[in-house]
């Protein structure tokens, strides 16, 4: 696979090569950021660490009409999925969120919305070389330059970018961007590497998660469940805004006789989740909410499909009103271990 | 069978017949229904224990047991008591109306395994309909089996599903059929009292013998208790399990007891296996 350089200044006829695909890149204020489609002459704010809302949200929209029909039809419509799109500036710990989440929906047979989203789309990374105040991808298993996931990567090396192909659709990019780029040495490769110690040296927040995953069934009546969740607010925030959770309702919406089903993200946060119709919740309080939570991501998903199903991003201990903070809880479980 | 190239698409059935097992509030229709298309009627096959997606477009879907064995013939049945907002529109539902089915979803009892062996099930109320199935497969393939015991009861007798096939197989000499009722009624002349009490005085004997029950969380909990006294061990006992569910191929994550996706791992679980699960009897 080939490295190529990109003077920033040549950004927009690097942009203008990408014809024929949307480009969705981190767009609005810092606290609201997300990936959004790009207008023509824009540049993508990319200088910021993680957008509030993961980009899961390309490939597994918040809401997603599964099909439409008409009340008293029979005629089921699925929509056609077919526009192409470049994420540009996708964070590392969010590209590999996806490698991970694909385990899920491919499990004994493919989701078509979520894998044919994922295959009309290229992510295109960027090094973190300023991680944040909460990331702790080194400690899961990935890294502020990890690959896992994308197709190419970019680092900023000042005046340039370092572009590397990952994949044969990172390769392809790098075709069609053509004159515009030069061929990269030794020595950006090598800076590259360089800053991405630096800043895997700069994460200050970790957790070893060996034994949690074993260790973790053995800890079900811990008191330590109640102590974590004792403030928790039910509000989802840490879930929705999660890369990894991909759980989701599905529902029926009429309007007139125009009808969709669809599928909208849902949290094993909330009281509904899991409650029958009868009343009975086999999750009643938060202290099994949050419990499910933390043994879906550190113990479940690691005996089903081999990997830890938390991807360091920091987003659930940034953004949760109440401060819960997920290697806080990590940490109270290794000792309880 | 995969049922569609996208899962979530469901096919069309209509209802051929349908009746009443239970009245009141929280009434159990059954619907006997077949798929519109030969082609999708040719292909299905579900095993008993198996589960079924059915609903009504602009309404929703719920996952319903499959209360008939496949040897019964190219139709399904479901047995539905009416609950909430899907179950409601379901009842709706009288014969030449249509509704939706995808699946069929889950694992199912390891009839093939239990070959050779005698069957005892032992079910409450609505939970009889998972194991319906299981019923019916064995009297069609009884030549295979060590015989069948069947135990079901229901609050009163008006709450007991399926009434008219037990009482015709309470007749049947190669089979073992109790029914019972909580409370004494006039004109009932079967068992009276709780499921897990007639077990221990029907008292059946765990060599080579497999258990299987359903029912009510309180009921399951008493059985269990009452099997182990008879002398059963735990892999010779099964149960299914029931959490609520949307997409019933292990993608909307809300079906998990523990580490184990009820859908997709279930709904049938061995005893022995279902112990190691913390969540399971929540
Ligand atoms: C494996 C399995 C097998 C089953 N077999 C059978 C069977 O054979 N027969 C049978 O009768 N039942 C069976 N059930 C139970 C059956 O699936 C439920 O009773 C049924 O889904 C209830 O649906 P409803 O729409 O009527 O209820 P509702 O409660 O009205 O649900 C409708 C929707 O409303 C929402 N909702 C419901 N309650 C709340 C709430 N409190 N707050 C917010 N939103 C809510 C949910 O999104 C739900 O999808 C089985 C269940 C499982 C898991
Ligand atoms: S659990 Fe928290 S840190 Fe881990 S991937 Fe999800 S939001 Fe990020
Ligand atoms: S963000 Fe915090 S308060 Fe909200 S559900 Fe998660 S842990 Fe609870
Ligand atoms: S019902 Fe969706 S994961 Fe089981």
């Amino acid at each position: 696979m080939s490295a190529m350089l990109l003077n920033k200044e040549k950004w927009p006829d690097f942009v203008e090569k990408l014809a024929g695909k949307t480009i969705w890149a981190p767009q609005g204020e810092e606290a609201e950021m997300r990936f959004a489609p790009v207008t023509e002459g824009e540049a993508p704010a990319l200088e910021y660490g993680n957008t509030r809302v993961p980009p899961k949200q390309a490939v597994f929209p918040q809401t997603e009409t599964m099909f439409r029909f008409q009340l008293g039809g029979e005629e089921l419509e699925i929509p056609k999925l077919e526009e192409e799109a470049v994420l540009l500036g996708v964070r590392p710990c969010d590209a590999r969120s996806m490698a991970i989440v694909d385990n899920l929906f491919s499990w004994d047979e493919n989701d078509p919305y979520y894998f044919k989203h994922r295959e009309l789309l290229t992510l295109v990374g960027l090094t973190c070389t300023e991680p944040g105040l909460n990331c702790f991808c080194t400690s899961v298993g990935g890294g502020p330059a990890s690959k896992e996931g994308l197709d190419l990567l970019m680092t900023d090396l000042g005046d340039q970018y370092l572009l590397e192909a990952i994949t044969e659709k990172g390769e392809a990019l790098l075709k069609a961007a053509g004159e515009v780029l030069e061929d990269a040495g030794d020595e950006q490769i090598k800076e590259k590497e360089r800053l991405t110690e630096e800043a895997a040296a700069n994460i200050k927040r970790n957790v070893n998660p060996d034994g949690i995953p074993e260790g973790l069934p053995g800890l079900w009546e811990d008191p330590l469940w109640q102590r974590v969740s004792a403030s928790c607010l039910g509000c989802g925030t840490c879930t929705y805004l999660c890369p990894t959770c991909h759980c989701f309702d599905i529902q029926d919406e009429v309007e007139g006789f125009s009808a969709r089903r669809c599928r909208t993200w849902d949290s094993c946060m909330f009281n509904e989740y899991t409650m029958h119709t009868s009343g009975h919740n086999p999750r009643p309080s938060r202290r099994e909410r949050t419990r499910n939570r933390i043994n879906h991501k550190y113990s479940y998903y690691v005996d089903k499909f081999d990997v830890i199903a938390c991807v360091g991003c920091g987003r659930c201990i940034n953004l949760c009103p109440v401060n819960i903070d997920i290697v806080d809880i990590l940490r109270q479980v290794k000792e309880a271990l | 069978m995969k049922t569609n190239e996208n899962p979530y698409i469901p096919y069309y059935a209509t209802v051929e017949d349908t009746w009443f097992e239970t009245g009141g509030e929280r009434a159990i229709k059954t619907f006997k229904v077949v798929f519109d298309d030969e082609e999708v009627r040719k292909n299905w096959n579900h095993r008993p224990g198996q589960c079924a997606m059915i609903g009504i477009l602009g309404v929703g879907e719920s996952m319903i047991s499959i209360s008939c064995s496949p040897t019964e013939g190219d139709f399904l049945r479901f047995s539905v008591m009416r609950m909430g907002k899907v179950t409601q529109a379901l009842h709706q539902l009288e014969a030449g109306d249509k509704m939706t089915v995808r699946g069929p979803y889950g694992n199912s009892f390891p009839l093939e395994e239990w070959e050779g062996k005698h069957v005892i099930t032992i079910g409450g109320g609505i939970g009889q309909a998972p194991m319906r199935p299981v019923v019916e497969y064995v009297k069609a393939n009884y030549q295979k089996y060590d015989g069948l015991t069947m135990i079901y009861g229901a609050r009163t007798s008006g709450d007991l599903c399926f009434k008219g096939e037990f009482e015709a197989m309470a007749q049947n000499e190669d089979l073992s059929c109790h029914l019972t009722i909580d409370i004494e009624e006039e004109q009932w002349d079967h068992n009276v009292g709780f499921v897990p009490q007639v077990l221990l005085d029907v008292k059946p004997s765990p060599d080579n013998t497999i258990a299987v029950t359903c029912g009510p969380p309180i009921m399951i909990r008493f059985v269990l208790e009452n099997l182990k006294k008879l002398g059963f061990e735990d892999d010779q006992i099964y149960t299914t399990l029931e959490n609520r569910m949307k997409c019933g191929i292990g993608k909307c994550g809300r079906c998990n007891a523990g580490n184990m996706y009820v859908c997709k791992d279930g709904p049938v679980f061995n005893y022995a296996a279902l112990k190691e699960i913390p969540e399971a009897f929540s």
